[in-house]
C-alpha cells in the first residue's frame, strides 16, 4: 500500500473530489442541494451506501467472475439502497418525500459504482471500507457547501432556522429566488470549481487551443 | 390522446430530465465534446428509455404493486420495496439484450452506437425515468409515451450542448473554468432558457 489509511480518507476531499475532478455523481449533487436537511439527509445516504458496497464488493472480490462483475456491484448496491431507502422512509418521511426517486438514484450514481469498480475489486476490506467512506465524504462537502449558498441567499435560513429575516415577514433581507432554481446549482458548482482549480493549479485542465497573441508572429 | 400529447410535451421540455431534473449528468458533460457522439448517445438514450420504462410498468402492475399477484393466486402480497432491485436488473439485462440483438442482426448500427450501451446502464436519465413513471402512476400508455418523450428530451439536451461547446473550445476562458467549469455554467445557462418553456400547457 504506498497510501497511507489517512490518506485514502482525506484525499477524496479536495485533492481528488469526486465531483470537481473525477466528474462523478452530480446529478444528485444537484438536484437535491435547495435545502440543507435535504442534503444532509443524501449526504448520509450516499456515505453509508458508500463505504458499506466497497466493503462488501472487497470482502467478496475474489469470488466475481470478471465477465459479470457490473451485475453483481449493481445487486448489492440496490440491496444497500433499498435498505437506507426503507430507513429514510421509516424515520424521516416528509424528507423521503422532497428526495422523491433521488435516493433511489444512489444505484446509479456514479461515485459509489466508480469506487467498487476502480477500488474495491483490487484492495482488502479495510481500505474499501475507508476509500468508500473518504468518497462519500468528498461528495458531502461539496454538497453541504452548494446546499449552504442555495438555503442561505434563496430563503434567508440554515436547516430551517431563520438566519436573515425576509421582507416578507417584515425584516430587511431580500430572497434570491433563483437560487432556489435548479440553474442556479450549476452555476454554484463551476464557481466552486473554479475556486478550486485556481487553488489547486495542478486541476486545470489543458487547452484544446491555444490562442495566438500578437507577440508570437 | 390530448392527454398524452400534452405529457409528451411536457416531458420533453418543461421537466426536461437533463436539464429541470439534472439525471444523467454524468454522460452528458463527459459525452458532449463532439456533435456525433453526442448525437449516437442522444440516440441509443432514447432507444432504451422507450424500452425499459413500458417494461417497468408492465413488471410493476403485474408483479409489484399491491394485490398486482391476485393473478397468480395471492391478492395480499406487496412487493413494492423490491422495486428499486428490479428496475435496475430489468434496465441491465434489457440493454444487454439490446447489445446482442444489434450485433448480430444490425452491425453498422451496432458498430455506431455499440460503445454507448454499457454506459447507458449506469445513466441515472433511465433508471430516473422508471423511477419518475412509478411516482407519478402512470399507466401503460402513458408509460409508452413518457419513455420516448423524456428520452427525446434528454438527447436534444446533449445534443445541443454539444453543439455549444463546440463553439465554445475556440474562446478564451480563465484558466481555472477550462473545461468542467465553463460547461457547467453553460449548463446552467440552457437549463434557465429551458425554464422559459415552463409556463408552455397543451
Amino acid at each position: 500500500m504506498s497510501q497511507t489509511r489517512k490518506q485514502l480518507l482525506t484525499d477524496p476531499l479536495v485533492d481528488n473530489n469526486p465531483i470537481t475532478l473525477q466528474v462523478l455523481g452530480i446529478c444528485s449533487a444537484l438536484a437535491v442541494t435547495s435545502s440543507l436537511n435535504v442534503a444532509f439527509v443524501m449526504s448520509l445516504a450516499v456515505i453509508a451506501v458508500c463505504g458499506f458496497s466497497s466493503l462488501f464488493i472487497s470482502f467478496l472480490r475474489h469470488y466475481i467472475p470478471n465477465s459479470i462483475r457490473i451485475i453483481v456491484q449493481m445487486v448489492i448496491i440496490a440491496s444497500l439502497v433499498i435498505l437506507v431507502d426503507q430507513i429514510i422512509k421509516a424515520y424521516a418521511y416528509e424528507i423521503s418525500k422532497t428526495l422523491s426517486v433521488f435516493v433511489g438514484l444512489i444505484i446509479t450514481n456514479c461515485i459509489v459504482m466508480g469506487r467498487a469498480e476502480a477500488f474495491a475489486m483490487k484492495n482488502k476490506p479495510f481500505e474499501s471500507f475507508v476509500d468508500g467512506v473518504g468518497n462519500g465524504l468528498g461528495y458531502s462537502l461539496l454538497l453541504m457547501s452548494v446546499g449552504v449558498i442555495r438555503e442561505l441567499f434563496g430563503s434567508g435560513s440554515l436547516f430551517g432556522i431563520m438566519i436573515f429575516e425576509p421582507v416578507s415577514n417584515g425584516g430587511w433581507y431580500v430572497p434570491n429566488g433563483l437560487l432556489l432554481l435548479p440553474p442556479s446549482a450549476f452555476f454554484i458548482i463551476g464557481f466552486i470549481i473554479w475556486g478550486v482549480r485556481t487553488w489547486k493549479k495542478s486541476q486545470v485542465e489543458a487547452r484544446e487551443y491555444k490562442i495566438q497573441t500578437l507577440e508570437e508572429h | 390522446m390530448e392527454g398524452l400529447i400534452s405529457l409528451a410535451v411536457k416531458a420533453i421540455f418543461v421537466e426536461n430530465l437533463a436539464l429541470s431534473f439534472f439525471l444523467g449528468m454524468c454522460t452528458f458533460i463527459a459525452v458532449s465534446k463532439k456533435i456525433s457522439t453526442a448525437i449516437g448517445l442522444g440516440i441509443s438514450v432514447m432507444i432504451v428509455q422507450s424500452i425499459t420504462v413500458p417494461a417497468n410498468n408492465i413488471i410493476l402492475s403485474y408483479l409489484l404493486k399491491p394485490g398486482a399477484l391476485a393473478w397468480a393466486g395471492f391478492p395480499d402480497i406487496d412487493l413494492t420495496f423490491l422495486g428499486l432491485i428490479s428496475y435496475i436488473g430489468v434496465i441491465a439485462a434489457l440493454v444487454q439484450i439490446l447489445e446482442m440483438i444489434l450485433d448480430k442482426y444490425f452491425p453498422p448500427l451496432y458498430n455506431a452506437l455499440g460503445i454507448f450501451l454499457p454506459l447507458i446502464t449506469v445513466n441515472c436519465a433511465i433508471l430516473g425515468g422508471s423511477l419518475f413513471m412509478v411516482e407519478r402512476d402512470y399507466n401503460f400508455s402513458e408509460a409508452t409515451t413518457y419513455g420516448i418523450a423524456s428520452g427525446f428530451g434528454w438527447a436534444l439536451a446533449i445534443a445541443t450542448m454539444a453543439g455549444v461547446r463546440e463553439k465554445l473550445k475556440y474562446s478564451d476562458i480563465p484558466d481555472g473554468l477550462q473545461g468542467l467549469g465553463i460547461t457547467f455554467i453553460t449548463a446552467g445557462l440552457m437549463a434557465m432558457a429551458f425554464m422559459c418553456f415552463s409556463g408552455v400547457k397543451l
